[in-house]
């Protein structure tokens, strides 16, 4: 790690840092590294953190000692009867559902705000093209999902007042209940997710787009590369660090997702994910144990993104 | 298929297709819910909002099977004058219509040789006959929907119709007080409010603070704390929400303002401290220098020389604190749940609660959104400046 020295005049006594670092270090220690030490401990703990998670063992049946909150958060949704029933069982679960969020809601995201960045590059309303695609970022996600909810809306036989079924029983199709059909259901989720982050993922790329420089572009245009062939080999290449980026932050947004889920189903009909799940366990059930057991898994699938998130930063500094 | 055939084929999407197609995504959900916000209830329960335009209610069947004798307007008959009230109030349901068509008037048929409409039909022609009566007004377009939605009314007509009526619901005083009633958007709109500043206002004065620090003091381990800091940004909520709310329930913070400005604050502080420390990084070295070399302290370089040049990332980051804050449901839930209900837990609980009152819904998921719409079309600029510097939050 290159710091950069700081100038021999401007060191005024040892001290003096920090006052200005107090504040923030106390209260990031009270509010971040002390709360998350707690929750691995009580995470081994029973459900109000009074005895060790090992006295809730039931005799007679599965049971991981001071695991039993992990063996809970990672077997209770599956059904092992068979291969053919747990691959259901788990494709349904919290952690089938958020691997289906990842993939979708990450490539959805990311090609479609490419494609956008890309498409309005230079057309004459191009910011304010680009606001529309952003403004759901400004608004929240509860916001989002009452609006989806509304697109998604079931009626009765004689009305369909949700634009989706009103589309598909004007082509002659039967409305679907696209909140309460399993498989079908998360995905219609994600589409909200998408609807959201796109815009975010559009601005970042779009500026990344325009800090090719465009004689690169003009020298493979003169030389006869063709506009497909200039994206891929040329503009793709340049990009692709701010992609990883792009990439790298979706998935932790996608793993921390909750509201949309909460408001729209709140988990049920199988679109419980993992962040939704932790609150359940936590606030409805009133289990610390098995509500931080969950939040742990949480943290375990983000760490390699912590872990990326410090190397980038530190090969940032280095080029400083 | 060969290379030259798969570009002809890219080069012949209509691109502009493509980009009205997604704008047009984009807009349409959001367009129909404000639509659907505007409507009478009546209404959005009977047709979707792109029939907004589309003839009122009822007057088509009015027109088939009513206009010939009573006339368009219906005066026609002057001793059975349709826009007259006190004669539509005798017949305010279809099955009293019907009953009335099927009757003899001066010893011929009502409807003389014509056929008697069905139920649906003669409830359309209430419907049209209560509109341009004026027993019930179903006009286009109405603000009721936000009104009931700010104080909160749950009864079954609207907020007006019944304080006009002296009937109002027990929670309901019709003044000024029902601003404030807990089940309202108008209540929750303070409460967000009072949650939002200082939880915007305290993250940035602290990262101020610390990201001078980080950027012009020398000390032990600055790198490393540095590199933490960036670790803890993606750190997720849920992980540091089951202790807190222990803590929390032992103080007696658990419901109150404080506690949820103290948590947006400790939450918010990585991202904050990162964007600040990296801002203030930019500026000239020379400048501070020469500002010691003049004998100012660290203090008075920092808030002569350091705050006000770090505005424009000051502003950038108060945009994105406002709306996180603004817009977050998880900690409103978790910290302050019924007692201080914001906007976001209102929705939320209105979407379990009510199923589909969509007028409700919509009006008060579009208030919710006023605010953040003012402040991103406002300040997008910074906005998007300060997520180009540093993309992770949350």
């Amino acid at each position: 790690m290159a710091a950069r020295p700081v100038p021999r005049i401007m060191q005024q006594g040892k001290l003096a840092p920090f006052y200005y670092l107090a504040p923030a270090l106390i209260i990031m220690f009270f509010f971040i590294v002390y709360p998350m030490f707690n929750t691995v401990q009580l995470s081994f703990l029973n459900n109000n953190g009074t005895a060790s998670a090992s006295a809730t063992c039931v005799d007679g049946r599965p049971c991981w000692g001071v695991f039993e909150n992990y063996r809970y958060a990672l077997t209770a949704e599956f059904n092992s009867g068979s291969v053919k029933a747990f691959w259901n069982s788990f494709w349904l679960s919290s952690y089938g559902n958020t691997i289906k969020w990842i993939i979708f809601m990450v490539a959805g995201t990311v090609i479609l705000g490419l494609l956008f960045a890309k498409l309005v590059d230079g057309i004459k309303n191009e910011a304010l093209a680009k606001s529309i695609l952003f403004m759901p970022m400004a608004i929240s996600f509860v916001g989002a999902g009452v609006i989806w909810k509304f697109m998604y809306s079931y009626g009765t036989q004689q009305v369909q007042t949700g634009l989706l079924n009103a589309i598909i029983s004007a082509i002659g199709g039967r409305p679907i209940s696209f909140m309460t059909q399993p498989v079908l259901n998360t995905y219609a989720l994600v589409v909200v997710g998408i609807w959201i982050w796109t815009g975010f993922c559009m601005t970042i790329l779009s500026s990344s787009l325009k800090s090719v420089p465009d004689e690169i572009i003009e020298a493979a245009r003169v030389d006869g590369a063709t506009e497909w062939n200039v994206f891929w080999k040329i503009i793709m290449p340049i990009i692709m660090p701010t992609v990883i980026v792009v990439v790298t932050t979706m998935v932790i947004n996608v793993l921390k997702q909750f509201d949309i889920v909460y408001v729209m189903t709140g988990g049920n009909y199988n679109t419980d994910v993992i962040a939704n799940r932790m609150y359940t366990e936590m606030y409805i059930n009133f289990n610390t144990g098995r509500g931080t057991a969950v939040a742990i898994i949480l943290v375990i699938a983000i760490i390699p993104f912590i872990y990326l998130n410090i190397r980038r930063f530190i090969a940032q500094e280095e080029m400083r | 298929m060969s290379r030259e055939k798969i570009n002809a084929f890219f080069a012949r999407i209509p691109r502009n297709f493509v980009i009205l197609l997604m704008i047009v995504i984009w807009v349409v959900p959001t367009f129909g819910l404000m639509i659907t916000s505007l409507r009478p209830v009546q209404s959005i329960n009977r047709s979707g909002w792109w029939t907004i335009l589309n003839a009122p209610t009822g007057s088509r069947e009015y027109a088939q099977n009513c206009a010939s004798c009573h006339g368009e307007d219906g005066k026609l008959i002057a001793a059975a004058d349709l826009t007259d009230p006190a004669l539509i109030k005798q017949f305010d349901r279809s099955i009293l219509l019907l009953a009335s068509l099927n009757k003899e008037y001066n010893g011929q048929p009502h409807m003389g040789t014509q056929v008697v409409p069905g139920a649906q039909m003669a409830a359309d022609i209430v419907v049209h006959l209560k509109n341009v009566s004026g027993v019930e007004k179903r006009p286009r377009v109405t603000f009721n929907n936000y009104v009931d939605a700010l104080v909160g009314y749950r009864g079954t007509r609207t907020y007006v119709d019944d304080c006009n009526a002296g009937t109002p619901p027990l929670d309901i005083n019709c003044n000024l007080s029902d601003l404030l009633n807990p089940r309202g958007m108008g209540r929750a709109f303070v409460n967000s409010l009072l949650v939002t500043i200082p939880a915007t206002i305290l993250p940035i004065l602290f990262a101020a603070l610390a990201g001078y620090a980080f950027a012009w003091l020398d000390f032990k381990g600055r790198m490393l704390l540095f590199a933490i800091l960036v670790g803890l940004q993606v750190v997720p909520l849920q992980m540091t929400m089951v202790p807190i709310s222990r803590v929390y329930a032992q103080l007696g913070l658990n419901g109150t303002f404080l506690g949820v400005w103290l948590f947006h604050t400790g939450f918010g502080m990585p991202y904050a401290i990162y964007l600040m420390r990296n801002f203030l990084g930019t500026l000239p070295r020379d400048l501070f220098e020469s500002a010691y070399l003049d004998g100012a302290s660290h203090w008075t370089a920092f808030y002569r020389l350091a705050i006000p040049l770090a505005l424009p990332a000051i502003a950038s980051l108060g945009i994105f604190q406002f709306l996180w804050v603004w817009n977050d449901l998880l900690v409103a839930l978790v910290f302050l749940g019924s007692t201080t209900p914001v906007m976001t837990y209102q929705i939320a609980n209105m979407v379990s609660s009510l199923g589909a009152g969509w007028h409700l819904l919509t009006a008060a998921a579009f208030l919710s959104m006023l605010l953040p719409m003012v402040v991103f079309f406002g300040l997008q600029r910074y906005f998007v400046r300060g997520m180009l510097a540093g993309a992770v939050k949350g």
